[in-house]
This record gives C-alpha cells, structure tokens and sequence, in this order.
C-alpha cells in the first residue's frame, strides 16, 4: 500500500517534480525575503540567467538527441573573444556574423565527428573543450581581449539595452526558447531527433539519417552559444580567455535538473528553461536570505542528485535501488 | 514410476508481472538421471520459470523444493550453492576476461590479502575443460573465441560445482552439427551421474533425442508432463498452441500479378552470396533457415541497411540503387525487422508518433507537424489492424508484443508500400495475436501487397507462405511452391543435405 | 581472430610507441627549435618532468578501475582542493597545539580521511539511488566544490611547515619523495588490479554487468569500495602536492576531472568499462606531461598544448574505432 502511494506521489512528482519544487522555492524565498519576489528583482535574476539559458537551449537538442557537449563553455570564451576582436577589426556588423559563423563551424566539427563518424560524445566533447581553449589563447595570444572605444559602439546593446522596457538579453533568451521549442515540439526535426534519441537504431529503420540528425543538434548548440557569446561581450565589452570556463557543467546541471535523460529521448526546452531558472533564482534567494554564493553548489547538488533519483525511483516504482 | 525422489520439485508456482500473469501454477518435478524437456511457444512463460529456478526471479506464491526439502532461491549464487546451475540462452560472458575468470566469476578462489589464487584457478578451470575436450585453455580470453566455444564456456560454469540440476536454455541455437554431438555426450555424462537436466528447446528433433520425458507450459499455465517414448511431435504440437494444426495453407495464389520484386545475384560480403529470387503482387514468399543462414541479411540488404558486395535489385522492373533505409523507402520498402524493441520501435515514445516516423516529412502544415493528420493516420490502422491501446498517448513499451508489432506494422502500411518485408512477425507474441497476425498478413496479400515474410518457425512459413526460399551458409538452397513442400524437404534443404533430383 | 589479437596488441603499446615519439620529437626538434640551452632528454629534466605528473597520475590511478568498473567520478577537484585545506589547516588546530611536528601525521590522517569519506558518499549515492555515476558526480562537483569555499570563502588556506616541506621535498636515493609516492600507488594499484579478486571483479562488472550480477558479485558495495580508493588516492595526490607548497585556492583543482578522463582514455581504458589498464594509464599521463613540457621546450605556449591534447584524444578515440570495426556485421546506419 505504501508502496503504491509512493509510486502514485512520485508519478506526480517526476511529472511535475521541477514545477512543484521550483514553486516551492519561490514561495520559501518570498517567505524569507520579501524583496525577493520585487519585480526588479527577479527581473535581474532572469537577464543574469540568460547566458546561461541560452546555452542550456542548445544542449538540450544535443542531449535528446542521446549525447553530451562538455565543450560549450569553452566555445563560449572562443565566441566572447572572437566577437570582440573581430568588433574593431571588421566592425560589429560583420564582426557579428564572421563569429557565429567561426563558432558554428566548431559546431559542425563536432557534429561530423559524433555524428557521422559516430565517436563517443564525452569525450569528443571533452577534447574539443580542450581544443577550443587553445584555439582561444592562440586567437588572442593570452591576453585579454577589449573594445577600444567603449563608449562609441552600439555593441552593448544586446548585453545592456531594452527595448519596450525589457532588457534585451531577456528578450534573447525568451526569443530563442520561444522559436526552439517550436522546432523541438512542433516540427518535423523535433519529432527525429527524440527518435534518434530515445532509439537511433529504430530510427535508422525507419528511415531517419541519424548522422544528419546528431549534426544539426550540435549545429544548433553551438549557435546558441554563439548568442552566449554575443551576449557575454556586449554586456562587457571585454573579456578574459577563460570567460565560459566551467558552464558547460552548470548548462548540464540545468538541462539535468529540467528532466531531460542523459540517455536521450526526452527532455523540452520549457523544462530546461526551468531548470535554469531554478538555478538563477536558488543563487539570488540564497544571497538574499544572507548566504554567500557558494551555498547555491551545496543546493544545486542536493536537488539535482534528488530530481534525478525521485525521477527514475517514481519509474522503477522503488525508491531504493534493488542492486545488491 | 520408479521410486526416486526427485532431485527438485516445484509447486504450485505463481509469478506475475504488472498486468500479466507470467506463471500461473506451474508444477513440475525433476528427477536424478533424466532428461526433462521444457516446451512451449515463445512468451508461454519457459524462461519466466527458469529465471524462477535460478534465484533471478521470486516466485509470488508456491514453493521450491530441493532435495525434498523447502528452499528459497534469493540470487542466482544461492541456487548455484544448492547444486541448480543456469546455462544461459544468452551468453553471459565478459569477453575481456579469461576463460578461467568467466568460469569461476563472483567466485574466483582467493589467497591472503584478497590475491586470486591463479594457480588453483587455471588448473581446475583446465581440468573442466579437459573433460569437455575444448581446444583451447583456462587462460584463453573469451573475446577471442568463436560463438560456440563461448557456449562451451557457458556450459563449464555448469561442471564447477557438484550440480545436482543442470538447465541448458535453448543450448543448441548457435551450435554446429558437430559440437551439438559434444553437447549431448555432456549431456548424458551428467544424465549417468545422476544429474537431472532441464532442456528447452524449440527443437522437436533433439527434444525427441535426449529427453526421457516432456512438459509443456502454455500462457503461462502448465499443461502436462508426457514420456517422449508415449507421444509424438502432433501431440506435443496440440498441447502447446492448444489446437492441432491443420496447415491451413490459403489457396494456391495465382501469383498472375506483376513482378514487384526481382533479386539478381544479391552478395554481401560472406554473409551471403548469389541470391536471386522473385516476388509477385499479391504474393506472400517465406524465407525459411536457421538463424545465421543470411535471412535477415539479405532483408536488410534490400532495405538498405547493408551495402550489397554486387548484384541488382528490380522494383516493378525497374533497377534502383538503395543505400540507405531512406532511399528503399523512398522506393516503397518496407520492413518490419527482426528485433521489434530494438530495431521496431522507440519504446519511450508514444503509439501515434511511432506509426507516423517514416513518413513524418510530409505530414506537415507549413513546416510544422500536423498532429490532425498523424491522428487519422493512428486511428485508421489502430482499427484497422484492431490495436488494443487506450489512446494515441500511449508510451509504446507499455504494450503487449502483439499490439507493439501491430504498431510496427501499421507504421509501414500506413506507408503504402510496394514490398512489406516482415522479419520474425510473431517472434515473443503471445498465441492468440500470432494468428491474427498470420491472418493479416494474408489478407494484405489478397490486396494485392507483395509480401517477404522471414522466420524459424516452420508451422508460420507454412501457414503463411506462397513460395518457400530456404536458405543455408548463405545462399538460397531451392525455392518451394507451396504444393509440392514438405516438412521433411524443408528440414533438410535448411540443414544442408537437400538434393533437389532426389526429391523430386 | 589474429588480426583482433594483433589490433589489441597494438592498441595496448599504442601509448609506449606514442611516448617515444614524443621523446624522439623533442629531442630532436628541441636541438633546432628550443630557446633554452638545457638538453629536453637530459635526466634531470625528465626526473621533473615525472616529478609534475605525480598529482594528476595519482589520481588517474583511481579513475582508472573506477572506469575499468564502467562508472566515472568528475568530483575529483574538490576533493583534492578540501583534503588539501583540510590538512594543512589542521595544523593550526589549537588542540593538536601540543603535537610539535608529530601534527604532520595527524595531518596527513585527516586528509585521507576526508578523501575516503568524500570518496564513499559519492559511491554509496551511486549504489543506493540507482542515479547514473556520471551525474551523481557533476552534482558533488558541484556540491563538493561549496563545501571547499565554505571552509575559508574565497581566501587562500596556507600553512607552511617547514619540516613538512623538507619531508615533501625530500628524495631518498636520490629519488624525490613524491615520484616514490607515486611509484607505490602504482604498484598498489597494478596488484590490486592484477591479481586480487576485487580488481578481476572490477573488470567483469564494467564488461558485463548482469553476468556479473547473476554470478553473485556484490555489485554495489564493489563500487562504494572504488569510490573508497579513487577518494584515497585523490588524499594521498593532495597531501603530497600541498605539503610541499603550503597553500591552497578555493578554485585549485577546476578540470582535474576532464585532464584525468583525458588521460585514462588515452592509456587506452574503454569508456564504457572492461577494459583498462594501471600501466596504460602511468603512459597517458607521462605523454600529457610530456606533451606539456616538449611543447614548452620548443617555445610553444599552453594554448597550442591544449589544442594538440584535445585534438589528440579525438584522433585516439577515431583510430580505437577504426581498430575495434566489426567489419560487415555492422548496420548501416
């Protein structure tokens, strides 16, 4: 009986798990901090959240598609500095699309080498953050990268600007999930890449060209990144080589926490979206109860390890592992 | 009877799975010396009650007697202790380890300090495999040996421990003519031993060979224990498909329509070679052999799934080049593939999206899916093909075998095709949906679908069947006609030995 | 069936003939290239160049049965980062105050402790949960690292002792005290790996685990044992690297895991677990090292280190699939 009263409440939760915990959060951080749930500052939380959303987005294709990219984060520092540079030597307006451009050609590298040459995508993945990381240094000869004349370039506007009240980081962010989650959900794409995803051998037979598929997810990734990029160098008009370093695995925490398996096949952007949401606010509540910043490691971890254990404890109705 | 105690006993055995009833209470009783054989169609709960046997599974209700005595079996080591060793259909070897690690695994001998004592080890593993006259040594790693000799290895594990039950799963599957006779002789090495052997097999041949007596489960429940020297393949027939089996051959088809399919000197590496062969509209051709003989192979060839070494395909007298699935489908292939989980579906997916995968391009309202027509789609081949799912939601590895090749199947009718290949359609599908699927298959013929159905099962080929292709060591042995096959020309045209002038 | 045996061959000196490449490369190219004048191949630089391989091969040690077992550990970094903090603030501790230099071992006992405890978290989440290795470990990373910034937030922790320094920096025969460190764990680990029923079983999980499970072994205590080891080994990494230097970052330690994981694979451990080897590993970590110094001898910066290393790992994961082809069995696909 208990038994059964678990499954039912943990069916509930890895259904709705990270809504239900993400709204708890909410209402205890509103409890305690009543600044917490001011409009300014949860708006603050979003546009902090956006880099990192962005990227999320990305991955989520590559991870329902059934791999891993662990070199986002340094393909972000490729992106920040690139675009940088590239604003004084070709001006932003081809700067811009020169660096979406080099950045997705990194994508494409990774996504015929898992894809289509079928290698292992961790440690492709992990190669290429590697790689890029030299690539980076070599780009900018270790130093920092800065435009010259802060204050003469419209650059910042993608990282600092508004439009119609809301800042634009936010409105990139909220674009791109918007017309991602319509590719992943709505379109003909979506549909394969969940298949190849939740199985490529039996998407293979039904005709789907998993290489092609696994290609374009990566593709997608890093143009999202790209966007990271972008928006990371205009809201700072300067960077360091190693800007990204290490969010590659706060966007798989995120992608992890929104529900999606690492085995593929399932997973939406809305619930990434979530997921990062969730880690931005936890970072902002815990600072505004009066927590330093590294509380939200401690927090981040105890609720991913649980979202991820209620999830598949509520699937094989056992809480416990039965491996003896 | 003789007055022997039985070296184990099982009573009144239940063990469900949510939603099925895996063993309703089995009883069954093995004795020192013999030779029981375990029958039943696939899914008729064999292996449900083995893994039972073995300390995999706990039974729900009943009770395991070993030596006369109550015993609960909780891991497979338990069992192993109390002398019931498993010999796996499937190999379960770790091919990076040595013969002797496999052998003994989970009970590698130890010195001090948690050492494995190798000596003691390879010695007896040695000694084992010298009674068995393997032609290779306890230090040989298992991923260097052929598939029977890792069935070899299997079958060791089994002589490691003073047995009192042996259980040999489906032992023969992947064996040659030669090594089967080792086996045997294994077999009755243990037999005057005293050792009681449980065999399953699909067999008839080597069950009526080796078995001193015979029982058959059916859906689960158990239907009879009959002395292989009282009964015949007929009556074993009837008990376990619960009907005798007319061969309800369909009529003769005409074959008068148009070639949809010709094969010309098909070869694909040494997985088969020189195989040529036609299929009509409207008709149904068997590919019959044993696992291994390039059935599937040459399937998956067509459907582009392997790249041919040479020869030509014609569809509708028309040479295509299919390099891949997308390409065959593109020129109206299908193919419901042997391995419905693996290969079938994406089991995490619902039942409508599965159906509508291959052609899910051209479902489309201005880019986007168009659910309203993936909807009629389901819905159309749900009643049509009589799919039991509550609705369109449904997560695929949900449903029963039957309704989940059902759902395969309506995925590729759905596509209209010129040719359906069907591989193993009823493979792991419970009695009742096997014939409705037979049933199908030739309605789908008499409109007009020319159709390949691959499988082992002689009773299905037969059914089903216009023209027989057997297939041995990769190469077609003789085309049947359904009028002048016979099951004993089939046996031997898959095992090698068919003379066609003979025969005739 | 030759060829596969030949293809193994191979592949398990791949990484021998690869180092000696590199020596021959260096060697050479540093006559033409380098800018120092100091021979690349001379004793007392390859006796240094060991000497800086020493914390991350320690640690490889343990990843590699972790992964021969077919799980992984990516929280690495923060352990080694808070067994160090651990240790070194120890020592300051007013109640050992009394110790004098008898502290050091009571030192070095904390961090290992704080090693196998950390180690054991991890490996009992993994077997109790069911939750995959490979995210139960992104999570203590995470969680692991809070735990270090807890300690001191963002201030260094530093302590020099200088009798812990002078052991540290020690080398009897001649031979640095951490390079005998390091050849110690090593042998461990090659024995343990080799020849005790727990390395065998170690093998025959990652290989096939069912099997392994049907076959009696204790699946989930083996695998809290190895997060035990790798949390042991990972202690032993720290304290021998901090007693030399004396102070600890809050940050130190960030992509260990991902330099480990590099190494490991390419000493040739199978990803998906067993297969690996103890002396495979010892070479990948000797050619990431060398890799590092040989680029550095002949005035290449880090940046072309870190593009050469990837680069290479993906070329060793092209050629191990090349290698282990099934040929015409495999599905297009």
């Amino acid at each position: 009986m208990a038994q059964s009263h678990l499954k039912a409440v943990g069916e509930i939760l890895a259904k709705h798990g990270i809504l239900v915990a993400f709204i708890l959060f909410m209402i205890a951080f509103a409890l305690l901090n009543p600044r917490f749930i001011n409009s300014d500052n949860l708006l603050g939380v979003v546009r902090s959240s956006a880099i990192l959303g962005v990227m999320a987005i990305g991955v989520t294709f590559v991870v329902v598609s059934g791999n891993l990219d662990l070199s986002v984060g340094s393909m972000m520092s490729f992106s920040t500095i690139v675009v940088l540079d590239l604003h004084d030597k070709l001006g932003p307006l081809l700067g811009i699309p020169a660096m979406f451009a080099m950045t997705m050609a990194l994508g494409a590298l990774i996504g015929f080498l898992v894809g289509y040459l079928k290698l292992n995508s961790l440690i492709v993945t992990l190669g290429m953050l590697s790689a890029i990381h030299g690539l980076t240094l070599t780009y900018s000869g270790g130093k920092n990268m800065d435009i010259a004349d802060k204050d003469g370039t419209w650059f910042g506007f993608f990282g600092q600007g508004e439009l119609l009240g809301v800042p634009v980081p936010i409105l990139m962010f909220a674009l791109l999930a918007a017309g991602l989650t319509l590719v992943l959900s709505k379109t003909p794409f979506g549909r394969k890449v969940y298949a190849v995803g939740g199985n490529g051998v039996a998407a293979t037979f039904s005709g789907i060209p998993r290489a092609r598929i696994v290609f374009y997810c990566y593709l997608i990734s890093s143009f999202c990144v790209a966007m990271a990029g972008l928006i990371q160098a205009s809201r700072s008009l300067g960077s360091q080589n190693t800007v990204g370093q290490g969010l590659e695995l706060q966007v798989l925490a995120a992608v992890i926490l929104g529900g999606a398996s690492l085995l593929g096949g399932s997973g939406t952007i809305f619930k990434t979206v979530i997921g990062v949401l969730i880690l931005g606010f936890i970072q902002n509540g815990l600072l505004l109860v009066g927590l330093e910043f590294y509380v939200q490691y401690i927090v981040t971890w105890v609720i991913i390890i649980l979202a991820v254990w209620l999830d598949i404890a509520a699937k094989r109705g056992q809480l416990w592992s039965p491996i003896a | 009877m003789s007055a022997q105690a039985p070296v184990l006993e099982l009573k009144d055995i239940v063990k469900t799975f949510p939603g099925v009833i895996a063993l309703d209470h089995v009883s069954l009783d093995i004795l020192p010396g013999e030779v029981h054989a375990l029958m039943g169609e696939n899914g008729a709960g064999k292996s449900t009650l083995m893994k039972v046997l073995g300390g995999i599974y706990q039974p729900d209700e009943g009770d395991i007697l070993v030596a006369g005595e109550k015993t609960i079996l909780r891991t497979p080591l338990e069992a192993k202790g109390k002398g019931i060793v498993f010999i796996h259909q499937e190999l379960s070897l770790a091919e990076e380890l040595s013969v002797a690690e496999n052998i003994y695994m989970g009970e590698l001998p130890r010195k001090s300090l948690g050492r494995v004592d190798w000596s003691k080890l390879f010695s007896d593993v040695d000694e084992i495999l010298g009674r068995l006259n393997c032609n290779f040594n306890a230090q040989t790693i298992v991923g260097d040996l052929s598939i029977a000799n890792q069935q070899m290895v299997e079958i060791a594990r089994a002589l490691t421990v003073e047995a009192t039950t042996v259980i040999f799963d489906e032992p023969t599957a992947s064996l040659t003519d030669a090594e089967k006779v080792v086996l045997f002789d294994i077999i009755e090495d243990l037999k005057s031993r005293g050792v009681g052997i449980v065999y399953i097999s699909h067999r008839m041949e080597e069950i009526f060979k080796i078995s001193d007596r015979i029982s058959v489960l059916r859906d689960g429940e158990y239907r009879g224990t009959l002395k292989a020297s009282d009964t015949n393949q007929d009556e074993l027939t009837q008990l376990m498909i619960g009907r005798s089996l007319e061969h309800t051959r369909p009529d003769l088809s005409q074959s008068n329509g148009d070639v949809a399919l010709e094969v010309k000197g098909l070869s694909c590496g040494k997985l088969f070679h020189d195989v040529s062969f036609k299929v009509h509209a409207g008709e149904v051709v068997g590919f019959y052999g044993l696992v291994g003989a390039g059935r599937t192979e040459v399937a998956e060839t067509i459907f582009g799934m392997r790249n041919k070494s040479s020869g030509e395909i014609f569809l509708n007298g028309e040479k295509v080049e299919i390099n891949s699935p997308a390409d065959a489908i593109a020129h109206g292939i299908s193919l419901v593939p042997e391995d419905r989980k693996g290969q079938g579906l994406v089991l995490g997916m619902n039942c409508r999206d599965n159906m509508t995968l291959p052609q899910i391009d051209d479902l489309t309202v201005s880019g986007l899916t168009a659910p309203q027509s993936e909807q009629e789609i389901f819905k159309k081949y749900r009643d049509q093909l009589e799919i039991k799912t509550p609705n369109w939601k449904q997560t695929v590895g949900n449903l029963s075998g039957g309704n989940q090749q059902k759902i395969v199947i309506g995925k590729w009718l759905s596509m209209h095709p010129n040719l359906l290949i069907v591989d193993e359609p009823t493979r792991g599908i419970d009695v009742g949906s096997k014939s409705e699927i037979h049933n199908l298959i030739r309605e789908l013929a008499g409109q007009g679908y020319a159709i390949i159905v691959i499988s082992s099962e002689m009773p299905e080929i037969l059914s089903v069947s216009d023209k027989i292709v057997a297939m041995f060591h990769g190469e077609i042995v003789h085309t049947f006609t359904s009028s002048n096959v016979t099951e004993d020309k089939l046996v031997q045209a898959i095992s090698g030995i068919y003379e066609p002038e003979n025969a005739a | 069936m030759k060829n596969t045996n030949l293809a193994k061959r191979l592949q398990d000196s791949a990484i021998w003939i690869f180092i000696a490449l590199e020596l021959a490369f260096f060697g050479i190219a540093g006559e033409f290239l380098s800018l120092s004048d100091g021979n690349f191949l001379a004793p007392d630089n390859m006796l240094l160049l060991i000497k800086q391989t020493v914390p991350l091969g320690i640690i490889a040690l343990g990843m590699t049965i972790i992964m021969i077992n077919g799980n992984i550990d990516l929280s690495v970094g923060p352990i080694f980062a808070l067994c160090a903090i651990v240790m070194l603030d120890s020592m300051t501790w007013p109640i050992f105050a009394g110790l004098g230099d008898g502290v050091i071992v009571i030192a070095w006992a904390l961090a290992i402790l704080v090693g196998v405890v950390l180690g054991a978290i991890n490996g009992f989440i993994v077997w109790k949960t069911g939750v995959d290795a490979f995210i139960v470990t992104l999570g203590s990373m995470l969680g692991y690292r809070g735990l270090v910034f807890l300690y001191n937030g963002e201030q260094p922790t530093y302590h020099l002792n200088w009798t812990l320094v002078d052991i540290a920096e020690s080398a009897p025969l001649g031979i640095p005290l951490p390079i005998l460190i390091f050849a110690g764990c090593i042998l461990f680990t090659w024995w343990l790996t080799k020849r005790t029923v727990h390395g065998r079983n170690a093998f025959a999980i990652g290989d096939n685990r069912t099997a392994a499970v049907n076959a009696g072994i204790r699946v989930g205590p083996h695998m809290v044992w190895n997060y035990v080891l790798i949390g042991l080994l990972v202690a032993i990494s720290s304290a021998t690297f901090y007693s030399a230097s004396g102070s600890v970052n809050p940050n130190d330690g960030m992509l260990y895991e991902l330099w480990i994981i590099t190494a490991v694979v390419l000493g040739g451990t199978k990803l998906t677990g067993g297969r690996g080897s103890i002396i495979g590993t010892v070479g990948g970590v000797i050619a990431i090292q060398l890799m590092r110094k040989g680029l550095g001898h002949i005035g290449a910066d880090t940046a072309m280190v870190n593009l050469v290393i990837g680069s290479i790992l993906i070329v060793v994961l092209y050629l191990d699939r090349q290698l282990n082809r099934k040929g015409e069995e495999e599905l297009n696909s």
